[in-house]
C-alpha cells in the first residue's frame, strides 16, 4: 500500500512542477525564448504574495488574486521593453540577459527580504487531508494538482479556441507573415509573457504554502520546470504536465529509498528520458 | 598569352600586435617576479585574478567561439577540485601531481557529460549543463570519505610539503605558507599563459577558422566540409581539462572544500559569464579587460554584499543590450587595435578588397 501512497504523493507533487513549467513552456512555444530568470520570477511572486498576505492580512488565495495582475504587468513590461530587444537568430543575447535578470532578482530579494527562509501561512488548510478511496491525501497537494489541470486546460483552450490564441500560434509559426496579417508580434510576445507571469503567480502561491522558500530558491525551480518541459516534449502543454508528474514520482520514490536521494532521483529520471527519447515523450513541434 | 598571377599573402599579424608582444614580455617579467616583491595578500589577489582569467578564457572559447553556452562549467571546477582532494587524501599523492590528474579526470567526465547535453540545442544545452552539474554535486555530496555534504580540508602538511615548496623556501628565504602561495601563483601564471597561448594558436589555425565558420553559420560551415559536431566536442573536452586543472589549483590554495562551494554556480559560472560579456565576448582581449574590471569592482564594493552582484548583473544586462561586443569590442571598433589578431587579412595583389566579415575571421 505504501508504494501506491508514495506514487500518489509524487503525482500530486508533479502538479506543482507542471505549474512551474507551464509558463516556461508557453513562452518557449511562442517565441523560442528560454527565460533563465523563470525560477526567480516564481520566487519574486511568492514574496509578493507573502507581502500582501502579511501586510494587509489577506488570505493567501486572495493575495494571489491581487498579485496576478501586478505580475502580468511586470511580465508585459519585461518582455516589451527588455526581452524583445534580444530576440533574433542568435541564442546568446536572450540567455545572457535573462541570466543577468536572474542574478539581479536574487540579490534584490536578498537585500529586501534577507536570506531567511519564509513560508506563506494558510491556517487550517495547512495540515488538512481528505480521503481519496482507500488513501489519505493532503488537501493542499490535491488543490495544487487540480489547479495545474485547470491551468493547462485553460491555456490550451486559450491557445486553440480564441483570437488571441490564434495570434499566438500564427506568430509562433511564421512571424513575418503574422506581421503582414496585422498582428504586432512585439505586443503578442508581451501579452504571452504577461500571461506566463499569471501562471507563475499561481505556481508561487502553491510553492509558498507548501514549503519554505528564500531568495536563492529560484534556480532549482527553474531546473525542475525545465526538466518537466523536456521530459514532456517541447510545445505540448499536456506533455509538460506528464513531465511534471514523472519528475514528481521519481523524486518521491527516490526519497522513499533515501531522503537524500530525492532531488538526485528526479535528475536521473530526466537524464534517462533524454537518452531514450531526446525529443521528450510527447513532442509536438519540430524545433 | 600569360596572366600574371599576383602574389597573395594571408596574415593575421598587425603592427599593434607586435608592439603589444613587446609590452607583454615586460609585463611577464614583472608578473614572474611579483611574489619576491609584493606582499602575500597581493600575491593571493593576483592568484585570484589569474585563475578567474583562466575560467573566463575557457568559457569564452566555449560560448564565444564554439557557440556552446554553458551554465554548468562549475561541474569541472568542482569535479577537478574533488579529484585533487581524492588523490591527495585517499591516494596520498602530491597536490601538484594531483592537479594534472584532476584535469585528466575532468576531461574524462566531459565525455559522458557531452553524451547527455549534446542532445540539447541552444538554450536547452545551457540548462542541461546545469542539471549535469547538479547531478555531479549531489553524487559527490554522498562521498563520505571526502566529508559528504559538509566537505573536508586538505591535511595541513600536504600543501607545505608540495614539490617545489622547499626549493622556493631555500632559494628566496620565504616561510612555508608564503612559499606555497608563491608556488600556486606561478602555476596559475603558467596556466593562464598556456591557456591564452593555446586559444590564440587554435584560433589562428585551420581548426580555428572552421570553428569561427561554425559559430557564424553552422549549416554553411558543414556544407563546405567542417565537421561541426566534432569541433564542438573537442573544444568541450579541452575546456573541461583546463577548467578542471584550474578548479584543482584553486582548491590547493583554498585547502578546504564543500560540495556547495565547489559547485557554486555564482562563483564559477555567473561571475565568469559577466566578466566575458562585459569585457567582450568572442575576443581574447575581452576576458582580460573583464577580469581586471571585475577585480576592481569587487575591491570597491566588497562591503556592499549582494548589492555588488546586483550591480554586476545590471551592467551585464546593459552591455548585452546596447554593446553586445563588450568594452573591448567598443574600444577595438573605434581604434582598430587588436592585441591578439585572428582576423585574416589579404596582403598584396589586386583587387583591393576591404576586409569584411566577422570580427574574428
Amino acid at each position: 500500500m505504501s508504494i501506491i501512497d508514495t506514487i500518489v504523493q509524487g503525482v500530486l507533487l508533479g502538479g506543482l512542477y507542471a505549474l512551474f513549467a507551464a509558463g516556461l513552456s508557453l513562452v518557449f512555444g511562442i517565441m523560442r525564448l528560454v527565460n533563465l530568470a523563470h525560477g526567480d520570477l516564481i520566487v519574486l511572486a511568492a514574496f509578493l504574495i507573502l507581502l500582501l498576505s502579511s501586510a494587509l492580512g489577506l488570505n493567501p488565495f486572495f493575495a494571489a488574486l491581487i498579485a496576478a495582475p501586478l505580475m502580468f504587468v511586470a511580465g508585459w513590461a519585461l518582455q516589451y521593453f527588455v526581452l524583445n530587444r534580444t530576440l533574433g537568430n542568435d541564442v546568446l543575447p536572450p540567455l545572457l540577459v535573462t541570466f543577468g535578470i536572474s542574478t539581479v532578482l536574487q540579490n534584490g530579494l536578498l537585500e529586501a527580504f534577507s536570506a531567511d527562509s519564509r513560508r506563506v501561512s494558510i491556517g487550517a488548510l495547512e495540515g488538512a487531508s481528505t480521503g481519496l478511496g482507500p488513501l489519505n491525501v493532503g488537501l493542499m497537494p490535491l488543490i495544487t494538482f487540480l489547479s495545474a489541470l485547470t491551468v493547462i486546460f485553460g491555456l490550451n483552450q486559450l491557445i486553440y479556441r480564441t483570437a488571441l490564441g490564434r495570434a499566438f500560434r500564427a506568430t509562433s509559426d511564421d512571424i513575418v507573415t503574422a506581421g503582414l496579417m496585422g498582428i504586432r508580434p512585439q505586443r503578442i510576445f508581451a501579452v504571452a509573457t504577461g500571461l506566463a507571469m499569471v501562471v507563475v503567480t499561481i505556481a508561487a502561491l502553491y510553492l509558498g504554502t507548501r514549503a519554505n522558500f528564500d531568495p536563492t530558491s529560484g534556480p532549482s525551480r527553474l531546473i525542475y520546470a525545465f526538466e518537466a518541459v523536456i521530459i514532456g516534449g517541447l510545445g505540448s502543454l499536456w506533455g509538460t504536465l506528464a513531465g511534471g508528474v514523472i519528475l514528481g514520482v521519481a523524486q518521491t520514490l527516490g526519497a522513499a529509498v533515501n531522503p537524500e536521494w530525492q532531488i538526485l532521483a528526479g535528475h536521473l529520471a530526466f537524464l534517462a528520458v533524454l537518452v531514450i527519447k531526446p525529443r521528450g515523450l510527447f513532442p509536438r513541434a519540430v524545433d | 598569352m600569360s596572366i600574371a598571377i599576383p602574389s597573395f599573402k594571408v596574415e593575421t599579424r598587425s603592427g599593434t600586435s607586435s608592439l603589444a608582444a613587446l609590452a607583454a614580455f615586460a609585463g611577464l617579467a614583472l608578473a614572474i617576479a611579483a611574489p619576491l616583491v609584493v606582499s602575500r595578500g597581493v600575491v593571493q589577489d593576483l592568484f585570484f585574478i589569474l585563475t578567474t582569467l583562466v575560467l573566463a578564457q575557457n568559457w569564452n572559447l566555449l560560448a564565444g567561439y564554439a557557440g556552446l553556452i554553458s551554465v554548468g562549467q562549475q561541474v569541472f571546477v568542482g569535479f577537478g577540485a574533488y579529484a585533487m582532494f581524492g588523490a591527495v587524501i585517499l591516494a596520498g599523492l602530491d597536490p601538484i601531481a594531483a592537479i594534472l590528474i584532476a584535469g585528466a579526470l575532468s576531461a574524462l567526465l566531459a565525455i559522458p557529460t557531452a553524451f547527455f547535453t549534446f542532445r540539447l540545442q541552444g538554450p536547452y544545452f545551457a540548462i542541461g549543463t546545469w542539471v549535469v552539474a547538479e547531478v555531479v554535486r549531489l553524487l559527490l555530496a554522498q562521498w563520505k570519505a571526502l566529508g559528504g555534504g559538509t566537505g573536508t580540508s586538505l591535511p595541513r602538511d600536504a600543501t607545505r610539503d608540495m614539490i617545489g615548496v622547499d626549493l622556493i623556501r631555500d632559494l628566496f628565504g620565504m616561510k612555508a605558507a608564503a612559499a606555497s602561495d608563491a608556488l600556486t601563483y606561478w602555476i596559475a601564471l603558467l596556466l593562464a599563459l598556456a591557456t591564452i597561448g593555446f586559444i590564440y594558436r587554435l584560433l589562428r589555425s585551420k581548426q580555428g577558422l572552421g570553428l569561427a565558420a561554425v559559430r557564424d553559420n553552422e549549416q554553411a560551415a558543414r556544407a563546405v566540409g567542417v565537421d561541426a559536431r566534432r569541433m564542438k566536442a573537442l573544444v568541450y573536452v579541452a575546456t573541461a581539462f583546463v577548467t578542471g586543472v584550474a578548479g584543482a589549483l584553486i582548491y590547493v590554495q583554498k585547502a578546504r572544500i564543500s560540495p556547495d562551494a565547489a559547485f557554486s554556480v555564482t562563483d564559477w559560472t555567473a561571475y565568469v559569464i559577466f566578466i566575458v560579456v562585459i569585457g567582450g565576448i568572442g575576443t581574447i582581449e575581452g576576458p582580460i579587460v573583464g577580469v581586471v574590471l571585475f577585480f576592481l569592482l569587487q575591491k570597491l564594493f566588497a562591503d556592499f554584499g549582494s548589492w555588488y552582484l546586483l550591480v554586476l548583473g545590471v551592467i551585464g544586462i546593459l552591455v548585452m543590450l546596447f554593446t553586445p561586443r563588450g568594452l573591448w569590442g567598443l574600444f577595438s571598433d573605434r581604434t582598430g587595435i587588436q592585441l591578439f589578431p585572428v582576423r585574416r587579412t589579404l596582403i598584396g595583389g589586386p583587387p583591393a578588397h576591404t576586409p569584411k566579415g566577422g570580427p574574428n575571421g
